[in-house]
């Protein structure tokens, strides 16, 4: 008994220690910081005061970009992702599905900051917007605008929400497709009822990484928003790498973190109430 | 790092010997380990003829990492530095003095090379994060050359900590091609107003407060370094209107400039040069009430890992045949009178490298407190969230 115990620490022992070291002292230190004041020539200086959570409104427009852009971003990703997602994991023969489904990683070879260059290119007043007025159709401003910022967004995360809605769909019994239609339910009946309940942890996992991920976003908003679509991420990044006030910095992590939880948790209470009561609906 | 002081006893030494004939440690720990490496970079230092060649001793470690700016270093002469030394030149690029101060803050930025501006330097040495130069390991570094002017802010009290690089001026670059009729626009007021009309979604700023907010406290003809709480806030309120009309904020605007998506952007002057002479077009402006006067220096940063390699390339750039090389290529004047003996004439008259001197005289250095004001720090991030 004694040595399985021993057994089971030895093994949670790396996990925990990173965890400790890597997460939890991390946030310890944030959150102390975020009582501090700013030192005369920038950094932390220690103190007990709440002006750093007082002076959050300073940071309502980023606060605002961010909870308007994330979710925006993550509803185009799931309308985008789910038929792609289909479409592999029901449509496609297994020889095929193999190599979209690598085409779908590829571009995670590439570093982000790369590809985002790109777009730079292809959104500039040289790449669409020019093919766009060749063609007679206007020529409307793409680059640093929030639309850019969506489309950076899109094209950046949607793998991460394609996986995890083909993984759903892929283990779905498709004998429960055919009862279905042997019970007389059209195809539109049987995907409403049997396919998309039955993908819903997957959805609620695709969404919530890219979710999570697009609220602490700042490379593509920097990029491709020409520094004026601001997200918290960004604001983080000024507040540390410029005006160097760690102090209000770390209150806007702490306020950051706030948020995640609250919208994180609302979320899960309520696609699990969508999803019918059920408890399957999971983070992983 | 090897403390090279200490006493090595001979039976230490000869274990040493051993282990690096058998391959078990580099010849660098070795020289390092024994002291040879000093040595011989002393004895070579001693003898004037290897003066300067000091660095192709092989000892100076693989890489020298530098933090600079962009568009301000010929790739060519990082690579001839590589070919003559081993150590490769590696690049970082930063937008703002407040960005290098707040890496070198945070600790382990792993430079080896910075080059801050004239106004920055008193705060690095306040800060303890910026290392006295030992001037012997930089013989190609002829104080008497330099002009006092742009030399004088690497020294802090009597000592110095950063050796002049290039000076110039902040203005504003204008497509003249986009001007539709219009004047060209020569002041501050101008630049902001055209921003907010004829060029509205066409204008750059840097992300980069000192400039940003010093030109437009040039607007309402206040000091470029204003702290004034009063003035800032006009200053603020401005920067405010302006930005649903900016294409960008960013201190990289060659890119947008030359693509033509943006048409005007407060600018250096070697950028306004590079632009100029590869899109005539593209015309430098001083404003006429005035704006940024400064100078560059290089330094080497508290506990710079590769400390040698630092000094070969400081060496390596301020010999004048070389300096000549990276004038040419990025069109920033420099104070050195050995490297303007060998310059071209007509980068002597350059108009943009050199202005006349009315412009000039209306100029003003940056001020040590713009970098440590909270209150600037705090209007450039408001202005950037709004």
């Amino acid at each position: 008994m004694q040595r399985r115990d021993l057994k089971t620490w030895l093994f949670l022992a790396p996990a925990g220690a990173w965890f400790l070291c890597m997460l939890v002292l991390p946030l310890i230190v944030v959150f102390v910081f975020s009582f501090g004041e700013r030192g005369a020539a920038g950094g932390y200086v220690p103190a007990f005061t709440f002006d750093n959570f007082l002076n959050l409104g300073a940071r309502w427009a980023a606060f605002k970009n961010t909870l308007i852009l994330a979710p925006l971003g993550t509803l185009i990703c799931l309308l985008i992702a789910y038929p792609l997602a289909y479409f592999l994991a029901l449509r496609t023969s297994p020889r095929w599905r193999t190599v979209l489904l690598i085409l779908v990683i590829v571009p995670f070879w590439t570093s982000i900051l790369i590809r985002s260059y790109a777009w730079i290119y292809l959104l500039g007043g040289q790449g669409i917007p020019s093919l766009l007025n060749a063609l007679g159709l206007g020529n409307p401003r793409l680059i640093n605008t929030p639309f850019a910022v969506l489309v950076g967004i899109v094209y950046g995360y949607l793998p991460l929400m394609v996986f995890p809605i083909y993984v759903a769909l892929e283990r779905l019994d498709k004998r429960l497709l055919e009862a279905s239609s042997d019970l007389g339910s059209p195809p539109w009946r049987s995907f409403l009822q049997v396919t998309l309940p039955l993908s819903m942890p997957g959805v609620a996992t695709g969404c919530m990484l890219v979710f999570i991920l697009l609220m602490g976003e700042f490379l593509i908003p920097a990029m491709l928003g020409g520094g004026k679509v601001f997200f918290i991420g960004n604001a983080l990044v000024d507040l540390f790498l410029q005006s160097r006030n760690w102090a209000f910095g770390s209150a806007v992590a702490v306020a950051l973190v706030l948020v995640m939880l609250v919208t994180v948790a609302a979320y899960l209470h309520f696609t699990r109430r969508w999803a019918g009561g059920r408890d399957d609906v999971s983070l992983m | 790092m090897t403390d090279r002081n200490d006493f090595l006893s001979r039976e230490k030494f000869m274990a040493e010997l051993y282990r690096y004939k058998k391959g078990s440690v580099t010849r660098r720990h070795f020289l390092g380990v024994t002291g040879l490496g000093l040595a011989t970079s002393v004895l070579g230092t001693a003898v004037p003829g290897l003066r300067g060649a000091a660095h192709a001793q092989g000892s100076i470690g693989d890489r020298v990492v530098v933090a600079s700016w962009p568009n301000y270093h010929d790739p060519a002469n990082f690579d001839a530095f590589t070919a003559e030394t081993g150590a490769a030149v590696d690049l970082n690029v930063f937008g703002s003095n407040e960005e290098m101060l707040a890496k070198l803050q945070a600790g382990g930025s792993g430079w080896d090379v910075f080059v801050p501006t004239n106004y920055t330097i008193t705060t690095y040495v306040d800060e303890d994060l910026i290392e006295p130069l030992d001037l012997s390991m930089l013989p190609n570094y002829d104080a008497a050359s330099f002009d006092a002017r742009f030399a004088d802010a690497g020294t802090v009290n009597g000592t110095v900590y950063a050796v002049p690089r290039n000076w110039g001026t902040t203005g504003f670059v204008v497509n003249t091609a986009n001007l539709g009729g219009l004047p060209k626009p020569t002041t501050w007021k101008e630049f902001w107003d055209m921003t907010m009309a004829e060029f509205s979604g066409r204008t750059m700023v840097h992300d980069y407060q000192l400039t940003t907010i010093g030109n437009a406290l040039k607007y309402f003809g206040y000091s470029f370094n204003s702290v004034d709480p009063a003035e800032l806030a006009e200053a603020e309120k401005l920067l405010i209107d302006a930005k649903p009309h900016l294409f960008a904020i960013n201190s990289d605007y060659q890119p947008s400039m030359r693509s033509g998506d943006a048409w005007m952007s407060i600018a250096w002057t070697g950028d306004g040069l590079q632009l100029h002479r590869d899109m005539p077009e593209i015309d430098y402006v001083l404003g006429k009430e005035g704006g940024e006067l400064w100078s560059d220096f290089f330094a080497i940063p508290k506990g710079a890992p590769h400390r040698d390699a630092a000094y070969a390339l400081i060496n390596y750039l301020l010999a004048p045949e070389v300096n000549a090389k990276e004038v040419a290529f990025h069109g920033y004047p420099v104070a050195d009178a050995r490297v303007n003996a060998i310059l071209p004439p007509e980068m002597l008259n350059d108009p943009i490298m050199y202005p006349a001197a009315d412009l000039l005289s209306a100029l003003e250095f940056g001020a040590a407190v713009t970098l440590t004001d909270p209150n600037r720090a705090e209007l450039m991030a408001r202005f950037k969230s709004a």
